[in-house]
């Protein structure tokens, strides 16, 4: 089974997918264990797969049997297998969160939900593990139609976001494949491994140079980099709670790894960083990014638009230290999309919480909550620290390696941009918990002079928010140990 | 909103065609592994009988032949379909999709056994495809909700 475990991965949740819809006309409750089951199952593969790779190097897939590049294949290396063990492993956390809340907000539709929720991680995991750039374009597409339809089941003006989302991924996926068709054209594969060969030996010709600037304005559209992030924030600020929490964690870090796999896997970082100055490109639009997108979070009332805009921020983050060139900053960035996929996840989680219980969304209705619900709001806590950097959380440490990859590479102006933007952060996240911990009426004393009633949300809720708070510490932690067994080997070559 | 069409001509040849139109959505699909055509071309076609049913009379009436219940239950096992025929690729040893190793079950060589699977998933990939298109037109036509029967 160990040998299958790449083509697994898809199979199980697509066919779990069409299984539950069976599944649901016959018994609706049952819908819900059975997505908790097999993102489970599919989190477990995923561990396998990453203790295959770190054992014994990088997996080959031929699916069908066909040898490469005729073939699809699927590739597994370290950045492969980290990616899907983060998208498994939060789609799973967020699938046993989900049970209240979409009971709550999509009563009856839970079996839809699910279908959709597992077709959604199927194509996420999909994107991870194939080696094939066409293949990365269908699944692309498989991950954006699953959100564009659990987007628009969301509040009164989900529709309206979902569309414009429609329109902008659509846009960016027709830039990605129009990448793909340029890119057959002069070399007649799509496999990402044979283009790698071919390609430096056309390094200077304008039809790679058009190949090469479709697929980075389609993959920033797709992962919502400033100034293509204008779908972002409504679309996660009116989908439902939980997916919210999974988009925000996991669709956007989907993108930043297609980014990473065609600028220094497919093209080579001679090409992507020497022949094509996308370090600088990059480099400027990601710090208008850090800082556009934490200014413009510091002007929202909603609680989480104002993560949406942080979220763009953070995508500035990632690509910056994608674009940087040099190890360390490339450590960092790969060590933010952990990071960031878990923060985000916990914010949404929290925030999805507080609507279900409180039905409030905005910041000012937090006053006083750590009464009410004082574990989720300790959770709010970790994450927030984790959001500005400090140690010892998660977010300290691949802010630490952005910002010393940014001042190795001498770009003391976008290290700046990393503190400012770490600075706006804080003051936004010192906004939030003064208004949970200072503000608010003391609740009145009950009979007995017992404090206030807490009523945290129900434990399917709470787990996971609790899960991803104290996972934002483990991980800092035991960032050494990440960067040490895992993502120092996905540094590509060169640098 | 759309009107109940009560035209005794459109019904009539409407009727006529429909079984000559499904005749060559099921050619398209069982000749789409050896010329063109194929599932998705296929299904396209068989959908459009059913959609033609739906224009000449009404929703109502395309709903009486094929539920909603039903058109989903299509749609997931037109996916189960291809996927299981990969699974089972898989099960004898061989790798997804590898529809070679099927010999083993079906009683023609490893060559012949490959062509029955691919007809195998343009099956799959018909059935799917045609109660997808089935559901989004109804769902189009009646504004979501074609759960009501007819259309206003």
């Amino acid at each position: 089974m160990t040998e299958h475990a790449p083509v697994l991965i898809i199979v199980i949740p697509l066919m779990a997918a069409c299984l539950n819809i069976l599944l649901g006309l016959w018994k609706k409750e049952l819908s819900y264990p059975w997505a908790v089951l097999v993102t489970a199952v599919v989190f477990g593969l995923s561990l396998l797969l990453m203790q295959t790779v770190l054992s014994g190097g990088t997996v080959h897939y031929r699916l069908g049997g066909w040898a490469p590049p005729w073939g699809i294949e699927y590739v597994i290396d370290h950045l492969n297998a980290f990616l899907a063990v983060i998208v498994s492993f939060i789609g799973c956390i967020v699938a046993v969160y989900s049970r209240r809340s979409i009971e709550k907000e999509l009563p009856g539709k839970q079996v839809y939900f699910y279908s959709i929720y597992l077709l959604l991680i199927t194509g996420l995991l999909g994107i991870t593990v194939t080696g094939d750039v066409f293949n990365i374009y269908v699944f692309l597409e498989i991950s954006s139609l699953a959100g564009y339809a659990l987007i628009a089941v969301g509040d009164d003006r989900a529709p309206m976001a979902s569309f414009n989302y429609v329109i902008m991924g659509t846009i960016g996926a027709c830039f990605y494949l129009l990448g793909v068709g340029y890119l057959y054209m002069v070399t007649g594969t799509l496999n990402m491994g044979d283009l790698s060969r071919i390609l430096p030996g056309l390094s200077h010709s304008r039809v790679v140079y058009t190949a090469f600037a479709f697929f980075m304005v389609g993959t920033a559209i797709k992962m919502a980099f400033f100034p293509l992030h204008i779908w972002l924030p409504a679309a996660y600020t009116h989908a439902p709670s939980a997916v919210s929490a999974i988009a925000a964690s996991t669709m956007t870090k989907v993108g930043a790894y297609v980014m990473i796999r065609i600028m220094y896997t497919v093209f080579k970082p001679a090409f992507s960083l020497e022949v094509i100055p996308m370090s600088a490109i990059l480099g400027w639009a990601s710090a208008a990014a850090m800082i556009a997108g934490s200014v413009l979070a510091l002007g929202q009332k909603d609680l989480k638009r104002m993560f949406s805009f942080m979220l763009v921020a953070e995508v500035g983050y990632i690509v910056m230290g994608v674009s940087r060139g040099n190890s360390t900053a490339f450590t960092g960035a790969v060590l933010h999309i952990l990071n960031d996929a878990f923060m985000m996840a916990c914010l949404f989680l929290v925030a999805g919480a507080v609507r279900y219980r409180k039905n409030a969304r905005n910041i000012t209705d937090l006053a006083g909550l750590h009464q009410e619900m004082p574990l989720t709001m300790l959770a709010l806590f970790a994450a927030a620290l984790s959001m500005v950097g400090v140690p010892p959380t998660a977010g300290f440490f691949s802010k630490w390696y952005l910002i010393l990859g940014t001042i190795k590479a001498g770009e003391w102006i976008f290290a700046a941009a990393f503190l400012l933007s770490s600075l706006l952060n804080a003051v936004m996240f010192y906004r939030v918990l003064e208004t949970v911990y200072y503000t608010g009426e003391p609740t009145p004393k009950r009979q007995g002079g017992s404090s206030a009633a807490v009523n945290e949300v129900p434990l399917t809720m709470l787990g996971p928010i609790l899960v991803m708070a104290v996972g934002v510490l483990v991980l800092g932690l035991f960032s050494g140990r990440i960067i040490d067994t895992v993502i120092r080997f996905t540094v590509p070559e060169g640098f | 909103m759309i009107k109940r069409n009560e035209d005794i001509i459109i019904q009539t040849v409407t009727r006529l065609l429909t079984p000559f139109v499904q005749l060559f959505a099921l050619y398209v699909i069982a000749h789409g592994h050896y010329s063109p055509g194929g599932g998705f071309q296929g299904g396209c076609i068989l959908a459009a009988s059913f959609i033609l049913m739906a224009v000449a009379n009404d929703v109502a009436f395309v709903k009486r032949r094929l539920p909603e219940r039903l058109t989903t239950a299509l749609i997931s096992a037109g996916v189960l379909i291809y996927a299981g025929i990969g699974l089972a690729c898989l099960m004898l040893g061989a790798n997804f999709l590898d529809y070679g190793i099927l010999h083993r079950v079906l009683p023609v060589d490893a060559v012949k056994a490959r062509a029955l699977a691919t007809l195998g998933v343009e099956i799959g990939v018909g059935i799917t495809v045609m109660a997808v298109m089935v559901s989004i037109f109804l769902n189009l036509l009646s504004a979501g909700r074609h759960e009501e029967g007819a259309v206003e």
